[in-house]
């Protein structure tokens, strides 16, 4: 087919494209880029967001490309589901299941690993389900099952709900197993903690968001995920791609890999590196490697494009 | 930022430091709320009128379908405008979606209704005879039209109050068209009152939410305040 090839060009070149942005940011602005004045339209979760760390990232790439960036935080899904309708130009989210998916459509191009913080499961302080202390995630979950303790879902289908549903699923607990202890907010990380802190229960949050509000709540870190030296499936990784232009015309594309490129590049990685809230590094960067990690541009078992759709 | 238990002097302390940013989400509501409910007054006034003024086959109906229309759920008007401003919908290459002028086109679907309704049953109230007099004065049906208005004043400012406050307090359909978005400065590009509010609530800042409730509280006081001068003006009640 000519739209894979298209597709693959398109890759490759934006690609370069994110180099060169990089190499820009990284040298200085004695060259006028001719995104100058535009708009990027920017979708990602809440949890970057309300963390405060976007705004610190925004504000010197506005600066030095003379743009502006309107960021629109909402769960991942409905982040993921935006740019799908080509209502934004770039997309940042932490669930690679669903990147991954949207990659094979055909909708997302050039995605880059941006940086990792991991999930935690917190809670009241009494801890009612014995968990504290534990480094098993799966077995943390099933005691909160067992103990019929309050458990606040995200039910939002955000990157913190998928990677709930995936410890549920590990752990052999599912919709059928839930009762009336497993309440659906669906809402934001923040409310949602509000919530179970109301209600002295558990949930599961990203690192980043529960240490932004760890003034507003008693809840307290039980398990803690792999920043801390806690289970692989706690970890917590963020992924950045723009739009495809061949599937939508008017995005903003060469804007969007400049902001790619800018938030990987070494000023950007830095900047996400030295963000603290309270003293505590909230977002560990993983964009510069010295061990390439090609998988991040493809979407996982990928073949080629082979589908048959 | 700022995070520390936030007693309410310590954040009146703060707020002169983020004044820009408090000013700019003013700005963006009323400018949203007032340009919507204009629009929303201009095309709901004449409607009212003649819906008020003719007897016509489901007239009933008309007037059902608007009083419905004042009660119709806001975030369902959002979707319905997110569909039609996104780059997909009829008016994708509007580039709207986002923007102020989607967040006034939700507000004006969502204000006309109430301020047709209400000014309708303010013009239908006036007396038969205070029409028919003008009428018998040798008024053309414009007239007349001035006339009613005149008499029908109160409740169309009424109307325009409650078409107002629809709109401003509204919180639905702004996030979902509007995306909540400020600006890495620090102001309000799609930001209302609401859904700072919003937002402040999600992060568990409830003082800040509350002093920005107060400002919003505040702020329709005193629009009503001024509409109600307005409507005092040219001599008292009867002048």
């Amino acid at each position: 087919m000519t739209i894979q090839r298209r597709q693959f060009v398109a890759a490759v070149g934006g690609v370069a494209a994110a180099g060169l942005a990089g190499c820009t940011a990284a040298e200085g602005d004695d060259d006028a880029p001719e995104i100058s004045g535009e708009t990027l339209t920017l979708t990602t979760t809440t949890s970057t967001y309300d963390t405060g760390l976007l705004d610190e990232l925004n504000a010197p790439f506005q600066d030095r490309f003379g743009v502006t960036v309107d960021t629109v935080s909402q769960g991942t899904g409905a982040a993921i589901e935006t740019g799908r309708s080509g209502d934004s130009d770039v997309v940042m989210v932490h669930a690679r299941s669903q990147e991954d998916e949207f990659m094979e459509e055909g909708y997302a191009i050039n995605r880059r690993d941006l940086m990792f913080n991991d999930f935690v499961i917190i809670g009241d302080a009494d801890d009612p389900a014995g968990i504290g202390g534990g480094d098993d995630a799966i077995e943390a979950f099933q005691a909160i099952a067992e103990s019929e303790s309050t458990f606040v879902s995200r039910g939002d289908n955000s990157g913190t709900h998928t990677q709930e549903r995936e410890i549920w699923d590990e752990a052999g607990l599912g919709a059928d197993d839930f009762g009336e202890w497993y309440q659906e907010a669906g809402q934001g990380m923040g409310e949602v903690i509000t919530q179970t802190g109301q209600s002295g229960g558990y949930t599961l949050s990203d690192r980043g968001t529960y240490l932004s509000m760890i003034t507003e709540t008693d809840l307290e870190i039980h398990v803690e995920g792999p920043v801390e030296d806690g289970p692989e499936i706690l970890s917590n990784p963020y992924g950045i791609f723009a739009i495809n232009p061949d599937v939508h015309e008017h995005v903003n594309y060469d804007l969007a890999m400049a902001y790619i490129g800018f938030l990987t590049s070494l000023e950007g990685q830095r900047i996400i590196e030295e963000y603290t809230v309270e003293g505590e590094q909230l977002f560990f960067p993983e964009a510069l490697s010295e061990d390439p990690n090609f998988a991040q541009y493809v979407p996982e078992d990928w073949t080629g494009g082979e589908s048959d759709d | 930022m700022p995070l520390e238990s936030p007693t309410l002097p310590v954040l009146l302390a703060e707020f002169p430091f983020e004044w820009n940013y408090i000013r700019s989400i003013i700005v963006v509501s009323l400018y949203v709320s007032i340009t919507a409910v204009v629009l929303s007054t201009l095309v709901s006034i004449p409607v009212a009128l003649l819906v008020g003024f003719t007897d016509f086959h489901g007239k009933t109906l008309v007037t059902s379908i608007i009083n419905t229309g004042m009660g119709f759920p806001s975030v369902v008007v959002g979707l319905l405008v997110l569909f039609t401003v996104s780059n997909e919908g009829p008016l994708g290459s509007w580039d709207l979606v986002f923007t102020t002028e989607a967040m006034i086109m939700s507000q004006f679907v969502l204000a006309a209704p109430v301020i047709t309704g209400v000014s309708l049953a303010a013009v239908s109230s006036v007396e038969q005879n205070v029409r028919d007099a003008a009428f018998a004065m040798g008024g053309t049906r414009t007239d007349v039209a001035l006339v009613t208005i005149k008499e029908a004043r109160y409740g169309i400012a009424t109307a325009v109050l409650a078409g107002f406050g629809r709109a401003i307090s509204e919180v639905g359909s702004v996030l979902i068209v509007g995306g909540n978005i400020a600006s890495a400065d620090g102001t309000s590009v799609t930001r209302t009152l609401t859904t700072a509010i919003q937002l402040e609530a999600r992060q568990g800042r409830f003082e800040t939410a509350m002093i920005l409730g107060t400002i919003l509280v505040v702020l329709v006081l005193i629009v009503n305040a001024i509409v109600v001068r307005l409507g005092n003006g040219g001599g008292g009640r009867y002048g």
